[in-house]
């Protein structure tokens, strides 16, 4: 059984590090969405939300979104409507229901860089990088992969160059984890095409992207990419589909959003 | 740990522990319309409105909620009664047991939705699963209770 012993709602941010890295088993509160579903005993909860860490905002050059921005803020957030062909709104909008993206999220979403994640997939494909308290600032890309220990998701921000950009992904039934899901985006010539719930983490299919960005394009370029995608990148079986489904998979959904944001 | 609220409209002073989930406390305090269903964040049944905001009271930290309003079933009984006809009149609720959560998905998407399409409809709901009506029946009801054609 989840369980916390005690709980704590610090002021500033220096103060939930130094918090969180008093005891292995203080813990960072997100919108408790997993974690409650953890065995995990918490010595000390900390609950950022006295630190203004819920916003979107935007300057000249980036748009940042707080940790603690719930997934239905971003659903519905004008902003992000606005940029990148809606795609971040459009990558939560399926995670269950509203009551449940009124819960869970950004921060404890990205820090935990799950393999299933929409939302991860969809920011893979845009400029950006993760503010962390510690950890400073770094494209999210290599957050991926390195991780961090014990620090603390403050922002995520992102180059506000609009660009095309689009999200696919595929269920068993609605409500259920993608068992694929793939961001494709174009800006000028430059592709990126990322493909996550593989089931393992997000990645660029960085092949198929260059090919695209530094050839020609027509149709048999946009199949070769696809295939390519499938190749360079490893998928494995879970209970929601095999090996040869998801690489199957990639293929369909690369082109979909191929042919979309050169529409 | 004691937190004070403001639930449906009346301001209480609950104790709390700190591990424990909004829908336990909530009827702990007799608001019996909050119920569990899946426990897991899928179903929507325990479903109540924090700041106007529908949400999930089974995944909600009882702490949390410090000083904020919530909204019961309880506290928006008229509404609730308005839209109950509309149910009834296209046959749409079999055992009933999803209503609670059902119906405050549906009252708070009437505040936030203006005009909005069967699609938008569709979607603002996907968060509350029925195991018995199939949707149809309470779409239709939705449908008309929203004045969409
Ligand atoms: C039933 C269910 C279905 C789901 N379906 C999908 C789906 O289809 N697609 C999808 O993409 N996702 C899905 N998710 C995942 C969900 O969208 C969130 O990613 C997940 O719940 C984590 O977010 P949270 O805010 O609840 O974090 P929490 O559960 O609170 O925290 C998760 C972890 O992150 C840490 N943490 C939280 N915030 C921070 C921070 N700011 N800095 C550092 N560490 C932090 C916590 O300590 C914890 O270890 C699902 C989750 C559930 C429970
Ligand atoms: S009991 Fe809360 S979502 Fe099912
Ligand atoms: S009417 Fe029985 S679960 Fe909905």
């Amino acid at each position: 059984m989840f369980a916390i012993k005690n709980y704590r709602t610090p002021n500033t941010l220096e103060e939930a590090y130094k918090l969180l890295n008093e005891k292995k088993a203080n813990t960072i509160l997100g919108g408790c969405g997993f974690l409650r579903m953890s065995n995990k005993t918490i010595a000390t909860a900390i609950d950022l939300s006295q630190l203004m860490l819920n916003y979107i905002t935007e300057d000249a050059d980036y748009i940042e979104i707080g940790g603690m921005t719930s997934f239905r803020d971003v659903e519905v957030s004008p902003l992000l409507n606005q940029y990148f062909d809606g795609i971040l709104p459009k990558a939560v909008g399926e995670i269950l229901g509203v009551q449940f993206r009124n819960v869970v999220t950004v921060g404890g979403t990205v820090y935990s860089r799950y393999g299933f994640s929409d939302f991860i997939t969809a920011l893979l494909a845009l400029d950006t990088y993760v503010v962390l308290y510690k950890g400073g600032k770094m494209p999210l890309e290599e957050f991926l992969i390195k991780g961090s220990k014990k620090d603390i998701l403050v922002k995520i921000v992102i180059g506000k160059k609009n660009k095309r950009a689009t999200f696919h992904s595929i269920r068993n039934s609605q409500g259920d984890y993608s068992i694929l899901n793939v961001a494709v985006s174009k800006k000028d010539n430059i592709f990126k095409i990322v493909v996550g719930a593989r089931p393992a983490r997000a990645m660029m299919a960085q092949e198929a992207s260059k090919f695209l960005t530094e050839g020609e394009i027509n149709e048999k370029a946009i199949e070769e990419a696809c295939i390519m995608a499938s190749k360079e990148l490893t998928f494995g079986s879970n209970m929601r589909g095999s090996k040869a489904y998801r690489e199957a998979l990639c293929k369909a959904l690369v082109k979909r959003g191929l042919m979309e944001v050169l529409s | 740990m004691k937190i004070q609220v403001i639930v449906n409209h009346k301001k209480i002073q609950m104790e709390v522990a700190y591990d424990e989930f909004l829908v336990d406390v909530l009827r702990r305090y007799g608001f019996n319309s909050v119920k569990r269903g899946c426990d897991t964040g899928n179903c929507g049944l325990c479903t109540i409105w924090i700041e106007g905001k529908p949400t999930l009271s089974c995944s909600t930290l009882a702490v949390r909620v410090n000083n904020k309003n919530l909204t019961t079933i309880e506290g928006i009984g008229e509404e609730a009664k308005d839209f109950a006809a509309f149910m009834v009149a296209e046959g749409a609720e079999q055992c009933g047991f999803c209503s609670p959560g059902f119906v405050m998905t549906v009252l708070a998407m009437k505040r936030e939705l203006k005009n909005p399409t069967e699609e938008d409809i569709i979607h603002y709901l996907t968060g509350n699963l029925c195991r018995c009506t199939g949707y149809v029946g309470q779409l239709r009801a939705v449908k008309t209770y929203m004045g969409v054609a």
